[in-house]
């Protein structure tokens, strides 16, 4: 599992990379309330907007951390969207995209970078 | 403005231990939630009792010869027909008719006006009500006491417990009285639609107080994330959001604000644009509406009619944890105001439908007799 400083995950399995938030974010954003994820086919570049997240208060962007085209977004949100809280690095995942670039998946923080990372904020 | 220009409630430190995430508001320092979160606390307030630190907002005494009548002069209310005992909701105006705050103001005793209005205008309209009445009354602010609100179905029994003197009290009474063993101003109101009490105490005693009721295990600290939430569901207006100077009381859809006295006399600030308004109707309305399907569209977002036609803005908007949909207000012309007509609401870029809904979204539990 790789990480950005936006608190979002990346696992890449063959060519294709799932995306979620940190049980960091997870936390910070408190209850989630309402999830949008990208639709199969969108392409995004490393920093787009990739999905939103909105807890009772606010509405957050989630941002892609690499850049492809998106080849599935996770509909089950839909229903269950304190699915990211329960289980943010896990079923609550947003989307899965086919990997343009690998060097961008490698120059991503480790969790202990990012475990570092978040002892500094 | 930076945290070390915050200014803090009495019960800072105790918010801190109550592990709460402190942001800021209203030039305070505020508990936004504690550890159980927004929609835990939202819900149990509406089941149990939540305890809300409001300290931030301005408390003070309005006295004179006269200030009953003299505080007319600056709201829409019928002031010298309140009795003592008694509390009424109210708004102070501008000369354009705009609503420069909303306000409580009591009579808890025989000493004058006891006023409450919102933290953020509370310098402002301490200084209005000063120019506009100078030489009629005088205010003395109470930056000495600290204001809980005691909210929920469970209230009035916890309450019960530690001021025997707030027995017989209805929604609106509001006393003087010794409460927790100390002196306190109790009225029988909030901003939650639920029953509860908002409890003046001397800053030196809120600490105390707090803990006392926390002990309760019917109460929880509530912060003001459930705070905007509860309200939301409660159809009441949020100023600086749903309400601002170019306002007034018939768009606010806070007409009852106007007395039928002081609507006949016309003797208040912006009279002839209020008088107008409720005869001849308005422009723009503030609304309450249910989205059918989708986000939550928030403030700022655009309404729109079915043909895509932006026809006004969202003021408030979130996700209703009672409801467990998207909720929020908004102004529309009165054309598209009527209960059950279909909007669009936008929210990034997409055209949500939307409908408006009478309000309050959640019914009001006020206890209006024993």
């Amino acid at each position: 599992m790789r990480f950005t400083k936006d608190h979002e995950w990346v696992v890449v399995e063959g060519d294709v990379a799932t995306i979620g938030i940190t049980a960091y974010a997870a936390e910070q954003l408190g209850d989630v309330v309402f999830v949008e994820v990208p639709e199969a086919g969108k392409s995004v570049k490393a920093g787009d907007n990739l999905a939103v997240v909105e807890s009772v208060k606010a509405a957050s962007d989630v941002y892609a951390p690499i850049s492809g085209e998106v080849v599935e977004g996770n509909a089950a949100l839909g229903d269950a969207p304190e699915t990211v809280n329960d289980q943010p690095e896990g079923l609550g995942w947003f989307a899965k995209i086919k990997v343009a670039n690998p060097a961008e998946v490698e120059a991503l923080m480790d969790r202990a970078a990012y475990e570092d990372f978040l002892g500094t904020l | 403005m930076s945290d070390e220009n915050l200014k803090t409630t009495p019960l800072n430190a105790a918010h801190i231990a109550a592990g709460a995430r402190m942001v800021p508001f209203a030039g305070y320092s505020m508990p936004v939630q504690y550890k159980d979160g927004v929609l835990k606390e939202h819900l149990w307030t509406r089941e149990n009792a939540g305890l809300f630190d409001v300290s931030h907002m301005g408390q003070a005494r309005l006295r004179g010869v006269s200030p009953l009548s003299a505080f007319e002069e600056v709201t829409p209310g019928d002031f010298i027909g309140l009795k003592p005992g008694k509390q009424r909701y109210s708004v102070l105006l501008n000369k354009k008719g705009g609503i420069i705050d909303d306000l409580m103001a009591a009579r808890p005793d025989d000493d004058g006006l006891f006023v409450v209005v919102n933290g953020a205008c509370k310098d402002n309209d301490f200084k209005v009500i000063d120019d506009e009445l100078a030489g009629q009354v005088r205010i003395e602010r109470l930056e000495d006491r600290a204001l809980l609100a005691l909210q929920g179905p469970k209230a009035a029994e916890v309450l019960a417990q530690h001021a025997p003197d707030a027995a017989g009290m209805v929604f609106m009474d509001a006393r003087a009285i010794t409460a927790f063993g100390t002196d306190a101003i109790v009225s029988r109101s909030g901003y939650t639609g639920e029953d509860g009490y908002e409890i003046s105490i001397p800053a030196s005693e809120a600490e105390r107080v707090w803990n006392t009721l926390l002990a309760d295990e019917r109460v929880k600290p509530i912060g003001l994330g459930a705070r905007d939430s509860l309200r939301l569901e409660a159809g009441l207006p949020l100023y600086g959001h749903d309400v601002d100077e170019t306002v007034s009381p018939v768009e606010a859809d806070l007409a009852f604000s106007v007395s039928k006295k002081r609507r006949d006399a016309r003797d208040f600030p912006g009279a002839s644009r209020i008088a107008k308004e409720l005869a001849e109707g308005v422009t723009r309305k503030r609304v309450g509406f249910v989205v059918l399907e989708g986000a939550p569209a928030r403030e700022g977002a655009e309404i729109a009619d079915e043909e895509g036609n932006v026809i006004g803005v969202v003021t408030s908007g979130g996700f209703s944890p009672s409801l467990g949909k998207p909720i929020g207000m908004g102004f529309v012309p009165p054309a598209y105001a009527e209960l059950g007509s279909k909007l669009k609401v936008i929210v990034r870029g997409k055209a949500q439908t939307a409908e408006v809904t009478a309000m309050p979204f959640v019914p009001h539990r006020y206890v209006r007799k024993l």
